[in-house]
């Protein structure tokens, strides 16, 4: 008995040490994960944030040699080509991926769309933005904010198609059975019962692919190309943030630097805004509560 | 009102498993029919014969007639169509959990299309009065969610949602086995009240179970149906050595 007892205080001491040991590497590797995260932000903002002011929303770039400007078209810019993105990326990505989980099942057609999916997700950004730009930029003989557009159109559908299948795996069957079991057609089961169920998780991968692609600048490069001036036409070359940033970049001006730092961190801020944005909107109206 | 269910050599399979074998029976109209026997013994497939959920599961299928008053399930009418005449109360509860307690409730009528406010109003509250849970429920119907309430409520919850779209028929795949012993006497109550205006098909693990609600029990074995008789008859005196042996504990 008494041994026994002793034994056992034993092994209670060594489970409470193993699990301090565990709970402190994880909270370890948390901090690990936000150093670069903060350490980004921090440094974007010790660098470009003098440079902000309004002229630097409201303007568009100077000539060189003159002082002042501002990225006002860039922003725009972005704004458009990720809109017309997500209209074409969202759908297809999510349509694709519930055509994987909810129809596609054990079907040939299924596993060549997961497998082209996955190679497509591997494809390098600059090569997305040269192949745009022999299918579309060559054909219509002009960049475009459309080719744009279609470059991180192309990019997004991958992650969406994937995560979308992966979310909609978790939601137990049981639930589409109810749902069938009450006369509700499959297709409508699919939309209103799994793709609801599965929504937050679906609506954090449509987010990520937004936040990739939002950033981007190899497939931009040769497809909306870029504009000094204001443009707001889906069919001509259109000004991107990381564009700008990027031409500012590589100039041999201290202005221009200044300029690209501060461009770095509006275009952060906007994919923190907008994925937070998104996230508050897509929470409102659902009930808490339960599993 | 409830139809009475007609099954002639009724055989199902999954992939190469033959796990119903020439099934005939009648199912009287608004009576409570049990269906008992051991697990695997194919009762289950047997119910989800009747909704034409079987054929859910790519590898399924069945042959052979089932009418539900005039109608041949299986050749005059549509899976989707089966389904709305012929309500579904699973073994585990299944609520949507995204929707709120009135939404799960008339989702069979939302879900198809129907919109009228005031007509969804009276089947919350005519199909939660009939599942009993009205009282309970009745002030938080669209701030909570379904899946907040208990194991018993959600079953309940489900019940009236089977109600909502005015079956003739309910089919129970042991749908008290996943609850409590008060939540499963509260479900048995009910049982027993539907009965009078719904055709009621019970599996049950529970004998006990079969012999308060039901009217005729039949005896499932290895896919085949060895007794079907009134439920006092199985219990005090089964023709079938089978039978026997089950209900008296010496198998199963």
């Amino acid at each position: 008995m008494d041994f026994q007892s002793k034994s056992m205080r034993m092994n209670n001491a060594r489970r409470t040490a193993t699990n301090y040991f565990i709970s402190g590497l994880s909270i370890l590797a948390t901090v690990l994960v936000i150093i670069p995260l903060i350490a980004i932000l921090f440094y974007l903002i010790y660098k470009g944030a003098s440079s902000l002011n309004l002229a630097f929303f409201t303007h568009i770039p100077a000539p060189v040699g003159q002082d002042g400007g501002g990225m006002a078209n860039a922003m725009v810019g972005s704004g458009i080509i990720l809109f017309v993105a997500s209209l074409m990326g969202v759908p297809i990505g999510i349509a694709a991926g519930v055509y994987l989980a909810e129809f596609g099942r054990g079907k040939a057609l299924a596993t060549a769309i997961r497998f082209t999916a996955d190679v497509l997700n591997g494809v390098p950004s600059i090569v997305m933005g040269i192949s745009i730009y022999s299918l579309i930029v060559i054909r219509q003989k002009h960049f475009s904010a459309l080719a744009g557009g279609v470059a991180l159109a192309i990019m997004m559908v991958p992650t969406i198609t994937r995560t979308t299948e992966e979310m909609l795996a978790t939601v137990p069957h049981a639930i589409r059975e109810a749902a069938l079991g009450l006369g509700v057609p499959k297709w409508r089961t699919a939309i209103s019962v799994s793709l609801r169920t599965a929504s937050p998780g679906i609506i954090t991968g449509c987010m990520l692919a937004f936040a990739r692609v939002a950033g981007e600048t190899a497939p931009l490069l040769f497809t909306a190309l870029g504009n000094q001036f204001w443009s707001f036409k889906l069919s001509e070359p259109i000004a991107a943030l990381p564009l700008q940033i990027f031409v500012y970049a590589i100039s041999p001006y201290d202005e221009w630097h200044r300029l690209a730092w501060a461009g770095a961190l509006v275009l952060i801020v906007m994919i923190m805004v907008s994925v937070t944005l998104v996230r508050i909107f897509a929470n409102r109206g659902v009930l808490k509560g339960g599993s | 009102m409830g139809v009475g269910i007609l099954v002639e050599d009724l055989n199902a399979w999954y992939g190469s498993n033959h796990t119903l074998q020439d099934i005939n029976l009648h199912i009287p109209a608004n009576h409570a029919t049990a269906l008992i026997g051991p697990s695997g013994c194919g009762k289950s497939t047997f119910v989800r014969c009747l909704n034409r959920m079987h054929e859910t599961n790519p590898i399924a299928r069945a042959t052979g007639i089932v009418k539900m008053g005039e109608v041949d399930i299986y050749k005059d009418a549509s899976p989707v169509e089966i389904r709305r005449r012929v309500g579904m109360v699973f073994q585990r509860p299944n609520p949507f959990p995204t929707m709120s307690i009135y939404d799960n409730v008339v989702s069979g009528l939302k879900l198809n299309g129907f919109r009228n406010r005031r007509i969804l109003d009276e089947t919350v509250e005519r199909s939660l009065k009939q599942a009993a849970l009205w009282e309970e429920v009745k002030d938080d119907l669209k701030k909570k969610s379904g899946a907040s309430l208990s194991g018993g409520q959600q079953q309940r919850m489900c019940i009236a949602r089977a109600l909502a779209v005015d079956p003739e028929v309910l089919l129970m795949d042991e749908p008290a086995s996943a609850l409590d012993p008060v939540s499963t006497s509260k479900i048995e109550d009910l049982i027993f009240q539907l009965k009078s205006q719904y055709t009621i098909v019970i599996v049950t693990h529970n004998m006990q179970q079969a012999a308060r609600v039901a009217e005729n029990t039949g005896f499932f074995l290895n896919g085949k149906m060895v007794e079907f008789d009134s439920t006092h008859k199985i219990f005090t005196n089964p023709k079938d050595k089978r039978t026997e042996d089950y209900i008296t504990g010496r198998f199963g």
